[in-house]
């Protein structure tokens, strides 16, 4: 399935840029394990740019279906304790992260 | 007692023969005694399902039961229970207890069903196997040396090993079917939007379907009818009234057309698997059902769209996984940016970490045409073909899977050559279909399963024809010996 | 060089829904630390969003009051970045396929001029929470209670050519949206935020010169600080040859100054694609008509009205306008006093004088308009003067009840009858003898400027109470 002529030409550069982007640390010496891999897995993927999809809509969803609306109204209540009691670090109600830089 | 079906176990409770508590306390015991041979638990909740024992015994006593009070089942791990661990197969939800139920969760208790645990599963849904999950793989109950298949292949060991008579799972790109199939097990997913994904970890939203695991057709119909249904807080739930399943069940096939896509008996499909598809469809054909040979021309597209659409919405479904509001944290963290990446890189096992790096790639600058766009035209070609097979035919049928259960570890390493496993049951994802894995023989002392897919919401008549089929057959009784075949 | 500024303005504007635009929260403002964020604002694992018919229903009020193309057909995108605010990893916002599309409005310069700006499209999107910087041991602490509060996000056309402009078309903005009733508008609670694109180009050049964006930009005053600053910053660059960098910078109100965002100097990609858990939003044309049915008159319809019906001039009618609590309080007092004009004069001076010393807005304002107008009628009724009108309204300003009360109670009432302000014109003779000399003295033209004089005295010796028309009609009978 998989011709290595189609093999996307993705290297462990780029695999860190993504990475970068998906804020995954790959450590140092799997980068190139982790490149090779997922070359594997693009050039299996790529198979798709031979077809003629020319006009072809894209599908979202299956069914075509539409959105349905929902009425402006408050359903929620105040949880906080509950959802805070399976948070990692809170202090005064609040999510606590290291310092944001702006 | 434990190879009872649902509709056994049902019968029994009305009739008394045995309570709801006696059930649940024989099913805990099994666990206890065998699940470490097949881990395909990853939390059990004793107190928990005696109290809802109980309480179902109560209304059985009242008279006040309906078709599933006091049955006994367990729940993928991907499906949030309130107050239970819930996760995922996964070092990231390793700590964390949903404060809310799944809606699955909800209309199975709500029904009467008592929850025994939840059951183990490839991180995140994302395998073929059940090698990766953070609780380690499941072993086949007919052969421990081989995968159960997956995702939901702990539900589907769960049920094979007796150790419940069914259970919840879900399927993205054939995460209910092919573990069915490996397991010698009944399986349903239903067209896309019957069943409420809410309180359903999301893999890929677009593809994921929750359905039910069992021994026969007719438990997969009393439990769909429980499941599906309108969900007006996931906008993806259709809203159409859910059918009587059980009212067609035994329905003759005469009239049937089954279509045979070509594409799906050609190469790669090994020979012994291939023959008894043939005579499962043999005995359709005898029952009355006509076979048809039909074309899914864009059938090769299929893995490639799959494995585009799915990572590339995967990639971002987990992004939440942050560290902050709940889930593993890393330790420590030097800055924002540590947070983040190691805790994802320490939270996600390899096989997430490649989907999410596929996934993002996929959708990134310069490539978001190249490789989204053209999966998601893709898509329309090959749901189209579905589409047009069934002006011609009222069901598809053939394999679940290439062959039978593979071995543990035997493509572990290699995740192209796993993402083959599913070459036949992806496109009933990408197209929303309902599909099942029917059991239809042996080979080499391993089951395998008959495929069956529908047109959109036409799970009764895959019901039927797999019912019809369950009555002229055994394969969906035999069970594995204890400890396997190993 | 003489250099042209051209400016854009991306507008957020929360809409004024009870709850959020993806789940059943509150959306009330100032609210303890995350007790308005649910299960679904926090991106617990399998929330799924469901869409707020009322924040569809705002942002089609907003395009058909701008006249702009509608989406039939609009799709929800998730932009994708890793921040703590935004719980999920993505924002749901609209990419590709915005529910409001091209349109444009006319506002109104201080000189008097209108000019038309285009809007490029406006789309929905989710606010996300608020990061606070207060030490929490070095740490950083996340509210995510505005997490998932609907906002429209308003894109100017690069059309604005200085601050002055840009001040302007907030103005209108603002007063549209508070008109329309889709936002409270209040800058000082992030209601409405402003993101500002500026580039510099030679005068007269077409081309587009390098821009510079200036984050959340949040009081009309700091706009025009922002982008007054910004011009200075840029312009020396290109004067001494200098190249602007395309960065996304913030604006420091305590040093008025832009200075880079740190955070944002990784190159984005956003990774838009369209969001599975939502599906596409068809409008039905007769879904969108019924929208239509219920818009209020807009604010340049109402000064067009304004100026025709009560014959103000365009500047005065726009101020009038320019906010509807204003402009109904204005017509409340027109009708009640039976002149407009009147009522335009003193809305306008005395009122707005009175607020805007206060610091206060209409709502606030403690004459009602009904009281306002029985002043006028006084006035009209000769009651009282114009000037003791003013009394009156400090008075009535203070809390004393309404016109005739104060009138009343600090016995204001002008003076008609003959008798009692013939004696008085007597008095004033009678004590300026040398006066009433060089009013005999005079000639015709001179004795009209004199007479003033003696209108003075009676009206100091009345309080100011005298009927100035009875007045002079008894001096100009007495002096002969």
């Amino acid at each position: 399935m998989s011709d290595t002529s189609t093999k996307p030409s993705i290297d462990p550069d780029e695999i860190e840029k993504i990475a970068t982007l998906a804020r995954i640390r790959i450590a140092g010496d799997q980068v190139a394990g982790v490149t090779h891999r997922i070359a594997d897995i693009l050039a299996m993927v790529d198979t798709l740019q031979a077809a003629d999809t020319t006009d072809v809509e894209p599908m979202a969803n299956p069914l075509d279906a539409v959105q349905t609306l929902r009425a402006d109204e408050v359903t929620e209540t105040n949880r906080r304790e509950a959802f805070q009691a399976i948070a990692p670090a809170v202090e005064n109600g609040l999510y606590l992260v290291p310092k944001v830089i702006e | 007692m434990h190879n009872q079906t649902v509709a056994q176990l049902a019968r029994g409770l009305r009739e008394k023969q045995f309570s709801s508590v006696e059930v649940t306390r024989h099913l805990l015991e099994r666990i206890a005694g065998l699940d470490a041979q097949y881990n395909s638990f990853i939390t059990t909740c004793e107190d928990a399902a005696l109290a809802s024992a109980r309480a179902a015994d109560d209304r059985l006593a009242a008279g006040d039961a309906g078709p599933l009070t006091g049955i006994p089942l367990a729940h993928k791990d991907i499906f949030c229970t309130s107050g239970v661990r819930t996760s995922c197969g996964s070092r990231m939800l390793d700590n964390f207890v949903p404060p809310y139920d799944a809606t699955v969760v909800e209309r199975l208790r709500d029904a009467g069903t008592v929850t025994l645990g939840k059951t183990n599963m490839d991180e995140f849904a994302m395998g073929s196997s059940n090698e990766n999950s953070y609780y380690g793989a499941v072993k086949n109950p007919w052969d421990t040396n081989c995968v159960p298949g997956g995702s939901s292949g702990g539900s589907a060991a769960a049920v094979a090993a007796g150790l419940v008579p069914a259970a919840s799972g879900t399927d993205t790109g054939g995460s209910i079917r092919q573990p069915a199939a490996f397991c010698g097990i009944t399986g349903l997913k239903p067209t896309y939007g019957r069943i409420s994904r809410l309180g359903m970890v999301a893999f890929a939203s677009s593809l994921d379907q929750a359905g039910p695991m069992a021994r026969t057709a007719e438990d997969c119909a009393l439990l769909l009818e429980a499941m599906a249904g309108h969900d007006p807080r996931d906008s993806t739930s259709v809203n159409r009234p859910v059918p009587d399943y059980c009212a067609d069940l035994d329905k003759p096939l005469e009239g049937l057309r089954i279509g045979l896509p070509r594409e799906y008996f050609g190469e790669g499909l090994q020979a012994a698997t291939g023959d008894c598809i043939q005579a499962a469809l043999k005995e359709l054909e005898n029952q009355g059902a006509s076979l048809v040979e039909v074309s899914l021309p864009n059938s090769h597209l299929t893995i490639p769209t799959y494995y585009i659409i799915a990572p590339a919405e995967a990639s971002t479904n987990l992004s939440r996984y942050d560290g902050v509001r709940y889930g593993y944290r890393c330790d420590n963290p030097a800055d924002l940016d540590d947070l983040y990446t190691r805790t994802r890189e320490e939270g996600f096992g390899d096989e997430v970490k490649r989907r999410i790096l596929v996934g993002t790639y996929a959708l990134s600058a310069g490539y978001y045409d190249a490789y989204y766009r053209k999966a998601q035209q893709a898509r329309r070609l090959i749901r189209d073909d579905f589409l047009a097979c069934f002006e011609q035919v009222d069901v598809i049928a053939g394999p679940t899977t290439p062959g039978p259960a593979f071995g543990l570890g035997e493509k572990s390493d290699d995740p192209v050559a796993m993402y083959l496993e599913d070459v036949y049951t992806l496109a009933v994802n990408l197209a929303g279909l309902p599909g099942m894995s029917v059991p239809a023989g042996l080979v080499e002392g391993k089951p395998v399963g008959l495929q069956l897919i529908g047109r959109h919401f036409e799970e009764a008549r895959l019901l039927n024809t797999a019912h019809r089929f369950q009555q002229a057959t055994d394969w969906h009784t035999r069970a594995p010996s204890q400890g396997g075949n190993a | 060089m003489q250099w042209e500024p051209v400016i854009g303005l991306e507008v957020h504007l929360q809409l004024a829904t009870r709850s959020k635009i993806f789940s059943g929260s509150p959306t009330t403002f100032g609210a303890e630390p995350n007790t308005q964020a649910s299960a679904v604002d926090l991106a617990m694992p399998g929330m799924l969003p469901v869409l707020n018919e009322q924040a569809v229903r705002f942002a089609v009020m907003f395009g058909l009051g701008i006249g702009a193309e509608i989406g039939k057909r609009s799709v929800f995108d998730r932009k994708n970045y890793f921040y703590p605010d935004l719980p999920k990893g993505y924002q749901i916002s609209q990419f590709s396929d915005p529910v409001v599309g091209r349109g444009h409005f006319e506002i109104q310069l201080e000189d008097g001029s209108s000019r038309e700006i285009g809007i490029t499209r406006a789309h929905l999107e989710e606010d996300a929470g608020k990061s606070l910087h207060e030490d929490f041991h070095g740490q950083t602490g996340i509210d995510l209670n505005r997490a998932g509060t609907p906002l429209l996000e308003i894109v100017s056309e690069p059309d604005l050519r200085n601050a002055a402009e840009a001040v302007a078309y907030l103005k209108a903005l603002h007063s549209l949206v508070t008109y329309l009733g889709i936002s409270d508008g209040n800058m000082a609670e992030g209601s409405m935020r402003c993101d500002i694109n500026i580039s510099l180009r030679p005068a007269g050049s077409d081309t587009l010169g390098t821009r510079a964006e200036i984050k959340n930009v949040n009081s009309f005053r700091f706009v025009e600080k922002a982008i007054q600053h910004e011009i200075d910053r840029q312009s020396d660059i290109l004067d001494d040859g200098g190249q602007v960098v395309q960065e996304t910078r913030l604006y420091d109100a305590d040093r008025n100054e832009t200075r880079p965002m740190r955070s944002k100097e990784v190159a984005n990609d956003y990774r838009y694609f369209p969001e599975p858990d939502l599906l596409p939003v068809v409008l039905e044309d007769a879904w969108i008509e019924a929208v239509r049915e219920t818009l209020p008159e807009l604010p340049w319809e109402k000064r067009h009205r304004f100026a025709n019906q009560y014959q103000l001039n365009d500047y005065d009618a726009g101020v009038l306008a320019a906010s509807r609590p204003l402009a109904d309080y204005f017509e409340a007092v027109a009708r009640d006093a039976g002149d407009a004009k009147i009522a335009a004069n003193w809305v306008q001076v005395e009122l707005l004088g009175r607020l805007n010393r206060d610091e206060r807005g209409i709502e606030s304002c403690p004459v009602p308009a009904t009281h306002l107008a029985q002043l006028i009628q006084r006035i009209l009724d000769n009651s009282i003067s114009g000037k003791i009108a003013k009394q009156v309204f400090e008075a009535m300003w203070a809390g004393e009840g309404d016109a005739d009360t104060v009138i009343a109670a600090r016995g204001l009432k002008q003076v008609s009858d003959t008798g009692e302000l013939e004696a008085m014109v007597d008095q004033v003779i009678a004590g300026s003898a040398a006066q009433v000399e060089q009013y005999l003295a005079a000639d015709e033209g001179k004795r009209k400027k004199l007479v003033g004089y003696f209108v003075g005295q009676v009206m100091k010796l009345s309080k100011g109470q005298a009927n100035p028309q009875v007045v002079n009609e008894l001096l100009a009978r007495k002096l002969g």
